[in-house]
């Protein structure tokens, strides 16, 4: 404590900590390759014809009053909450596996949900359609134990897509998820038992509310790449089902309707960030709930 | 409750969580094993279990110059926006990390700002504001638009690192008359450098895997690993992708088994 003190009055400034300078070179970039670009985003979306001369809300009203665009927004909102609430009830118990699990099991369990996360998400998609397809694996074991005749059509469904994306983004549940198991006080279980809670119920009144700080930043970021997820939702959903994603790429590369597809990007952007606000809204009233223990 | 009900209740609790836990970690697993074994077949489908095992696939693997030419640019452009993310992300991490104050906060959100926004609407915002300003799509706007959506990774992983840096080195390396730089090159660096690397690395990942991005920046002549393989998916069923699949999947494991051996990669990611 004394060196410290000393060391406040001999050395001129604050020795702990580095100018904000150092912060001007990403600034900059991003000011000039991130801010500026987006901007323009926004200033482009405002233009109601494609040489963006007329100024006007005509692309957002174009949006909002057709019944096609509004289904597609809906859709790709819904698909993030079936993928979320998938990975929420898988991601959970592995979390609680890993929290009770030795040091070396836990290495292993760490392993295997980071190997996804890291592999390329075209690969992991193409997995499912080898899963899914008419001679895949699922079809082939249906086929020889005689439950089915013909091979059932799973690749472009909806629950084949869910299924898709839960495996796909199940990493970025578990690890927020395993954060905030492991920083429960492991008392407050036993406390819960000796005064004759059972193990369910333990569960439901102390874990899973401890837990809620991680299960909110889990919730988020899982939503947030589910339907973002234009690979995946472009080959194992098909041309069926239009997500956000592609219609946003549709309307930007093959119509080349680019205030369209920007007043697309802008809906889309403000959704995600709406969904993100709600989050975060709801994560600290669960920190609130986890302090005051 | 009864001791026996109790113990029936805890009995419950257990197995429905271990065995939801172990059909989830075979759910994440499976996928890339079935690739692995596939990429084996002697078939021309991707039919499972496969018909007959060859490594033709890999051959044909090897005469695949348009995947060898998107792989090569990938890799390329990988490798720059790492760089640029580690030299721009670790200085601005330094700059943000222990400041309080609210410039500090803002640009805290601002550089992480890329994780949380839908990376397509950046692609599509990046592509019309490099028309504007007269820059071709080229190597180079890639390296600038994959560096925006990879640093934050770098300063998430560095400021994570230094805030567990006690102020009192940096102090007592004041006291016995060391500069800043030469406080920095022998106490900061050293201490924050697995938290560089491990983000460093995640930002290699995410740029050789983007999509969002290259999708609208990279044309013919800068084809992108992901985008081809995307678009020959799209056409056809081809083995030669669960072939190079299995490629990537055996590099991605064995980077991360170094990753974890230097830096304790799994302890950063789980906090």
């Amino acid at each position: 404590m004394k060196s410290a003190a000393t060391a406040r009055m001999t050395a001129p400034g604050d020795v702990t900590s580095f100018s904000l300078g150092l912060a001007l070179p990403l600034g900059l970039v991003f000011a000039i390759f991130f801010v500026l670009p987006l901007a323009q985003l926004l200033y482009l979306s405002l233009h109601n014809d494609t040489a963006a001369t007329v100024w006007g809300l005509g692309q957002y009203i174009k949006f909002l009053t057709d019944p096609f665009s509004l289904a597609v927004l809906g859709s790709t909102l819904l698909l993030g909450a079936e993928v979320t609430l998938a990975c929420l009830v898988l991601g959970y118990p592995i979390a609680w596996l890993y929290q009770r699990s030795g040091s070396r099991l836990q290495t292993l369990i760490i392993m295997i949900v980071l190997l996804p996360l890291l592999t390329s998400v075209v690969v992991r998609t193409f997995a499912w359609i080898v899963i899914l397809g008419r001679q895949g694996i699922i079809n082939s074991v249906l086929q020889s134990m005689g439950l089915i005749g013909t091979p059932l059509r799973m690749i472009y469904t909806q629950g084949g897509l869910i299924a898709a994306l839960a495996q796909v983004q199940m990493p970025l549940m578990v690890l927020p998820l395993i954060t905030a198991i492991g920083r429960i006080d492991p008392n407050l279980s036993d406390a819960s038992a000796s005064l004759g809670a059972g193990s369910w119920r333990t569960f439901f009144k102390v874990m899973l509310p401890l837990s809620m700080p991680g299960i909110i930043a889990g919730c988020t970021l899982t939503y947030a790449a589910a339907i973002t997820a234009f690979i995946t939702q472009s080959l194992v959903g098909g041309g069926q089902m239009l997500f956000m994603p592609m219609y946003l790429y549709q309307q930007a590369s093959t119509l080349q309707n680019w205030p369209f597809a920007a007043a697309i990007s802008i809906i889309f952007l403000f959704a995600v960030l709406a969904i993100v606000a709600l989050f975060s809204m709801l994560g600290r009233r669960a920190r609130g709930y986890g302090d005051a223990r | 409750m009864s001791g026996r009900q109790r113990n029936w209740e805890a009995l419950s609790f257990q197995i429905v969580m271990t065995v939801i836990a172990i059909l989830a970690l075979i759910l994440i697993v499976s996928p890339s094993l079935v690739v692995v074994i596939v990429s084996f077949t002697s078939g021309f489908s991707l039919k499972f279990p496969p018909p007959g095992y060859s490594t033709r696939w890999y051959v044909e693997l090897w005469n695949a110059w348009q995947l060898q030419f998107a792989a090569r640019n990938s890799v390329v452009v990988a490798l720059w926006s790492t760089g640029l993310s580690i030299v721009l992300g670790v200085a601005a991490a330094l700059a943000i990390s222990r400041s309080k104050a609210l410039t500090a906060k803002l640009l805290d959100s601002l550089f992480m700002s890329p994780l949380v926004l839908p990376a397509l609407a950046f692609g599509l915002a990046a592509l019309m504001f490099f028309s504007l300003i007269g820059l071709p799509v080229s190597l180079l706007t890639l390296v600038i638009g994959h560096t925006i959506v990879c640093v934050p990774y770098v300063v998430r992983n560095t400021v994570a690192a230094l805030a567990q840096l006690e102020p009192t080195l940096l102090e007592s390396s004041a006291i016995l008359g060391a500069s800043r730089l030469y406080t920095f090159r022998r106490i900061v660096l050293p201490l924050i450098r697995p938290g560089i690397i491990s983000g460093a690395f995640i930002a290699f990942m995410s740029s050789f895997d983007n999509v969002p991005v290259s999708l609208f920046l990279r044309d013919a002549a800068t084809d992108m690993l992901p985008i081809r393989m995307w678009q020959d998916l799209e056409g056809k069923l081809d083995v030669t992708i669960a072939a190079l699949s299995s490629v990537l999947i055996i590099a991605t494991i064995a980077l991360m088994a170094i990753m974890e051996r230097t830096t304790g990669l799994s302890k950063r990611l789980t906090g």
